[in-house]
């Protein structure tokens, strides 16, 4: 007999069900119980950089909004620092980078408001031919190049609803960041071109002065999202 | 040694997306394979919690929303540690828990069974871990439903938990399940994960030494999530 590894097991996902908000968002639920639910306020009032809001909904496979999704979301601040103690610098005072959302009962229609987060200093391989495009672009990157790729701004996202078995994880991009996008290791690990603009959030105007960016998920059917097994 | 990246899920042990007795999932599945993504430091990362977010009385469904008395059901303690999958106790991380009453009814606007809702119970609770990974809350026994899947499907009694971990690819949301319940084996939901061994891992057991004798029996339920590689060798790049 050969020597047993003692490494203990993931304990395995359940849906989050119908009635998640209960749990992590019982006012939406019709009730209040906590002094202050958690997730609403994602960036702070002394973050840098640009406000932002960001609007979206998701697709199911015949088409319709999904209306009892959560939605959580976690991104750098405009420095592409994660409030995290490994994230890569200093944050400012009350910026938690973590938000969590759910979408309106009736229309799924889901938002929320944060900042433009900064370019994030990936610890990922560049595939290749991507690290000819980096180098190119910014020669100051040559030695950092293994290791340290530069992953264009992006907000990670993890999705729940009942009928969703396992917590689905995936990014929104920013359209508008051309050239960023353009080197960012993880939109260039998708082998289909065509299924990279699934993960970019379009610029759909202003509200207050404040730039809104639309992003639209679709669980399955034609222009199905990237969702990454991380 | 410096921390690197988490153990690659066992999805064989998690349920797939597209799981067709669970009819809700058939629309509500991503019909193309996931992209395999080497962790960055956006994954490696998450949100950290403090006890200013929560209040002690988080965790004890029984107060934390009572009004005029005490909820009706059987008293319980729900108690265990969230560990990784190197056994290392998993510290100061967010617990999230709800579930139905007694009767197997949830207090969201939502739920229409014929159960009452109970004046007294919210259903929901939080807490921190400790530095030993320790979490415990107080609530009552939630009852069976039936739901529409079947004609006559019946969830078995289970509390819905969610924890964190240190990095976001950590985060889970799962059930837990009561030890000797018969409508377990007849779960659409619970079979959805396709390792039997799996889905005892969901299963608190009675935990007599813990219960509260006169007061409070106790169900042990530990947490595992996703277990952290070290970099041996400082000649290889960070995280490479």
């Amino acid at each position: 007999m050969t020597q047993k590894l003692d490494y203990l097991k993931e304990s395995p996902s359940q849906t989050a069900g119908p009635y998640v908000h209960i749990g992590l968002a019982p006012g939406a639920a019709g009730f209040d119980i906590y002094k202050q639910e958690l997730g609403w306020d994602i960036a702070g009032h002394k973050a840098k950089g640009q406000r932002i809001r960001v609007e979206g909904v998701v697709i199911d496979g015949m088409g319709s909004p999904v209306k009892d999704v959560l939605l959580e979301a976690w991104q750098a601040n405009s420095e592409g620092h994660y409030a995290h103690p490994e994230g890569g610098g200093k944050v400012e005072d009350g910026f938690r980078g973590w938000g969590r959302v759910i979408t309106n009962f009736e229309t799924g229609e889901w938002g929320f408001d944060t900042v433009k987060p900064g370019a994030v200093h990936a610890r990922v391989k560049l595939g290749s031919g991507v690290a000819e495009k980096v180098a190119s672009s910014d020669p100051d990157w040559q030695g950092r190049m293994d290791s340290h790729a530069p992953m264009a701004p992006h907000i990670n996202l993890w999705i729940v609803a009942r009928g969703i078995n396992i917590g689905l994880n995936t990014r929104m991009y920013f359209e508008d960041e051309t050239e960023a996008n353009a080197v960012d290791p993880v939109l260039n690990l998708i082998e289909w071109e065509n299924r990279r603009g699934t993960l970019l959030a379009k610029r759909a105007g202003e509200r207050d002065g404040v730039p809104v960016y639309r992003f639209e998920i679709r669980l399955q059917g034609d222009n199905e999202t990237v969702f990454f097994d991380v | 040694m410096k921390p690197a990246e988490f153990y690659q899920r066992d999805r064989h042990r998690h349920p797939p997306a597209l799981t067709p007795d669970y009819k809700t999932s058939v629309a509500r599945s991503p019909r193309y394979s996931m992209i395999s993504l080497q962790q960055s430091v956006s994954e490696i990362t998450g949100p950290v919690f403090g006890h200013n977010d929560i209040d002690p009385i988080d965790n004890d469904l029984i107060k934390n929303y009572a009004k005029d008395g005490d909820p009706v059901g059987e008293r319980i303690i729900v108690h265990g540690r969230v560990l990784d999958e190197n056994a290392r106790p998993v510290p100061n991380t967010l617990v999230e828990v709800w579930q139905a009453n007694a009767g197997g009814r949830y207090r969201h606007k939502k739920d229409t069974y014929l159960a009452p809702i109970d004046p007294n119970f919210g259903g929901c609770g939080r807490t921190i871990t400790d530095e030993n990974g320790y979490y415990f809350f107080r609530t009552v026994k939630p009852g069976a439903y039936p739901w529409r899947n079947w004609v006559n499907n019946w969830r078995p009694a289970h509390i819905h938990v969610s924890v964190f971990g240190s990095g976001f690819c950590q985060r889970l949301i799962t059930q837990l399940y009561f030890e000797g319940d018969p409508l377990i084996p007849l779960c659409p939901i619970v079979a959805t994960i396709p390792d039997p061994d799996a889905v005892q891992q969901l299963i608190a057991k009675l935990d007599m030494n813990a219960s509260v004798p006169l007061d409070c029996i106790a169900y042990k339920f530990d947490i595992v999530l996703r277990g952290r590689r070290s970099t041996l060798f400082e000649n290889r790049l960070e995280g490479n």
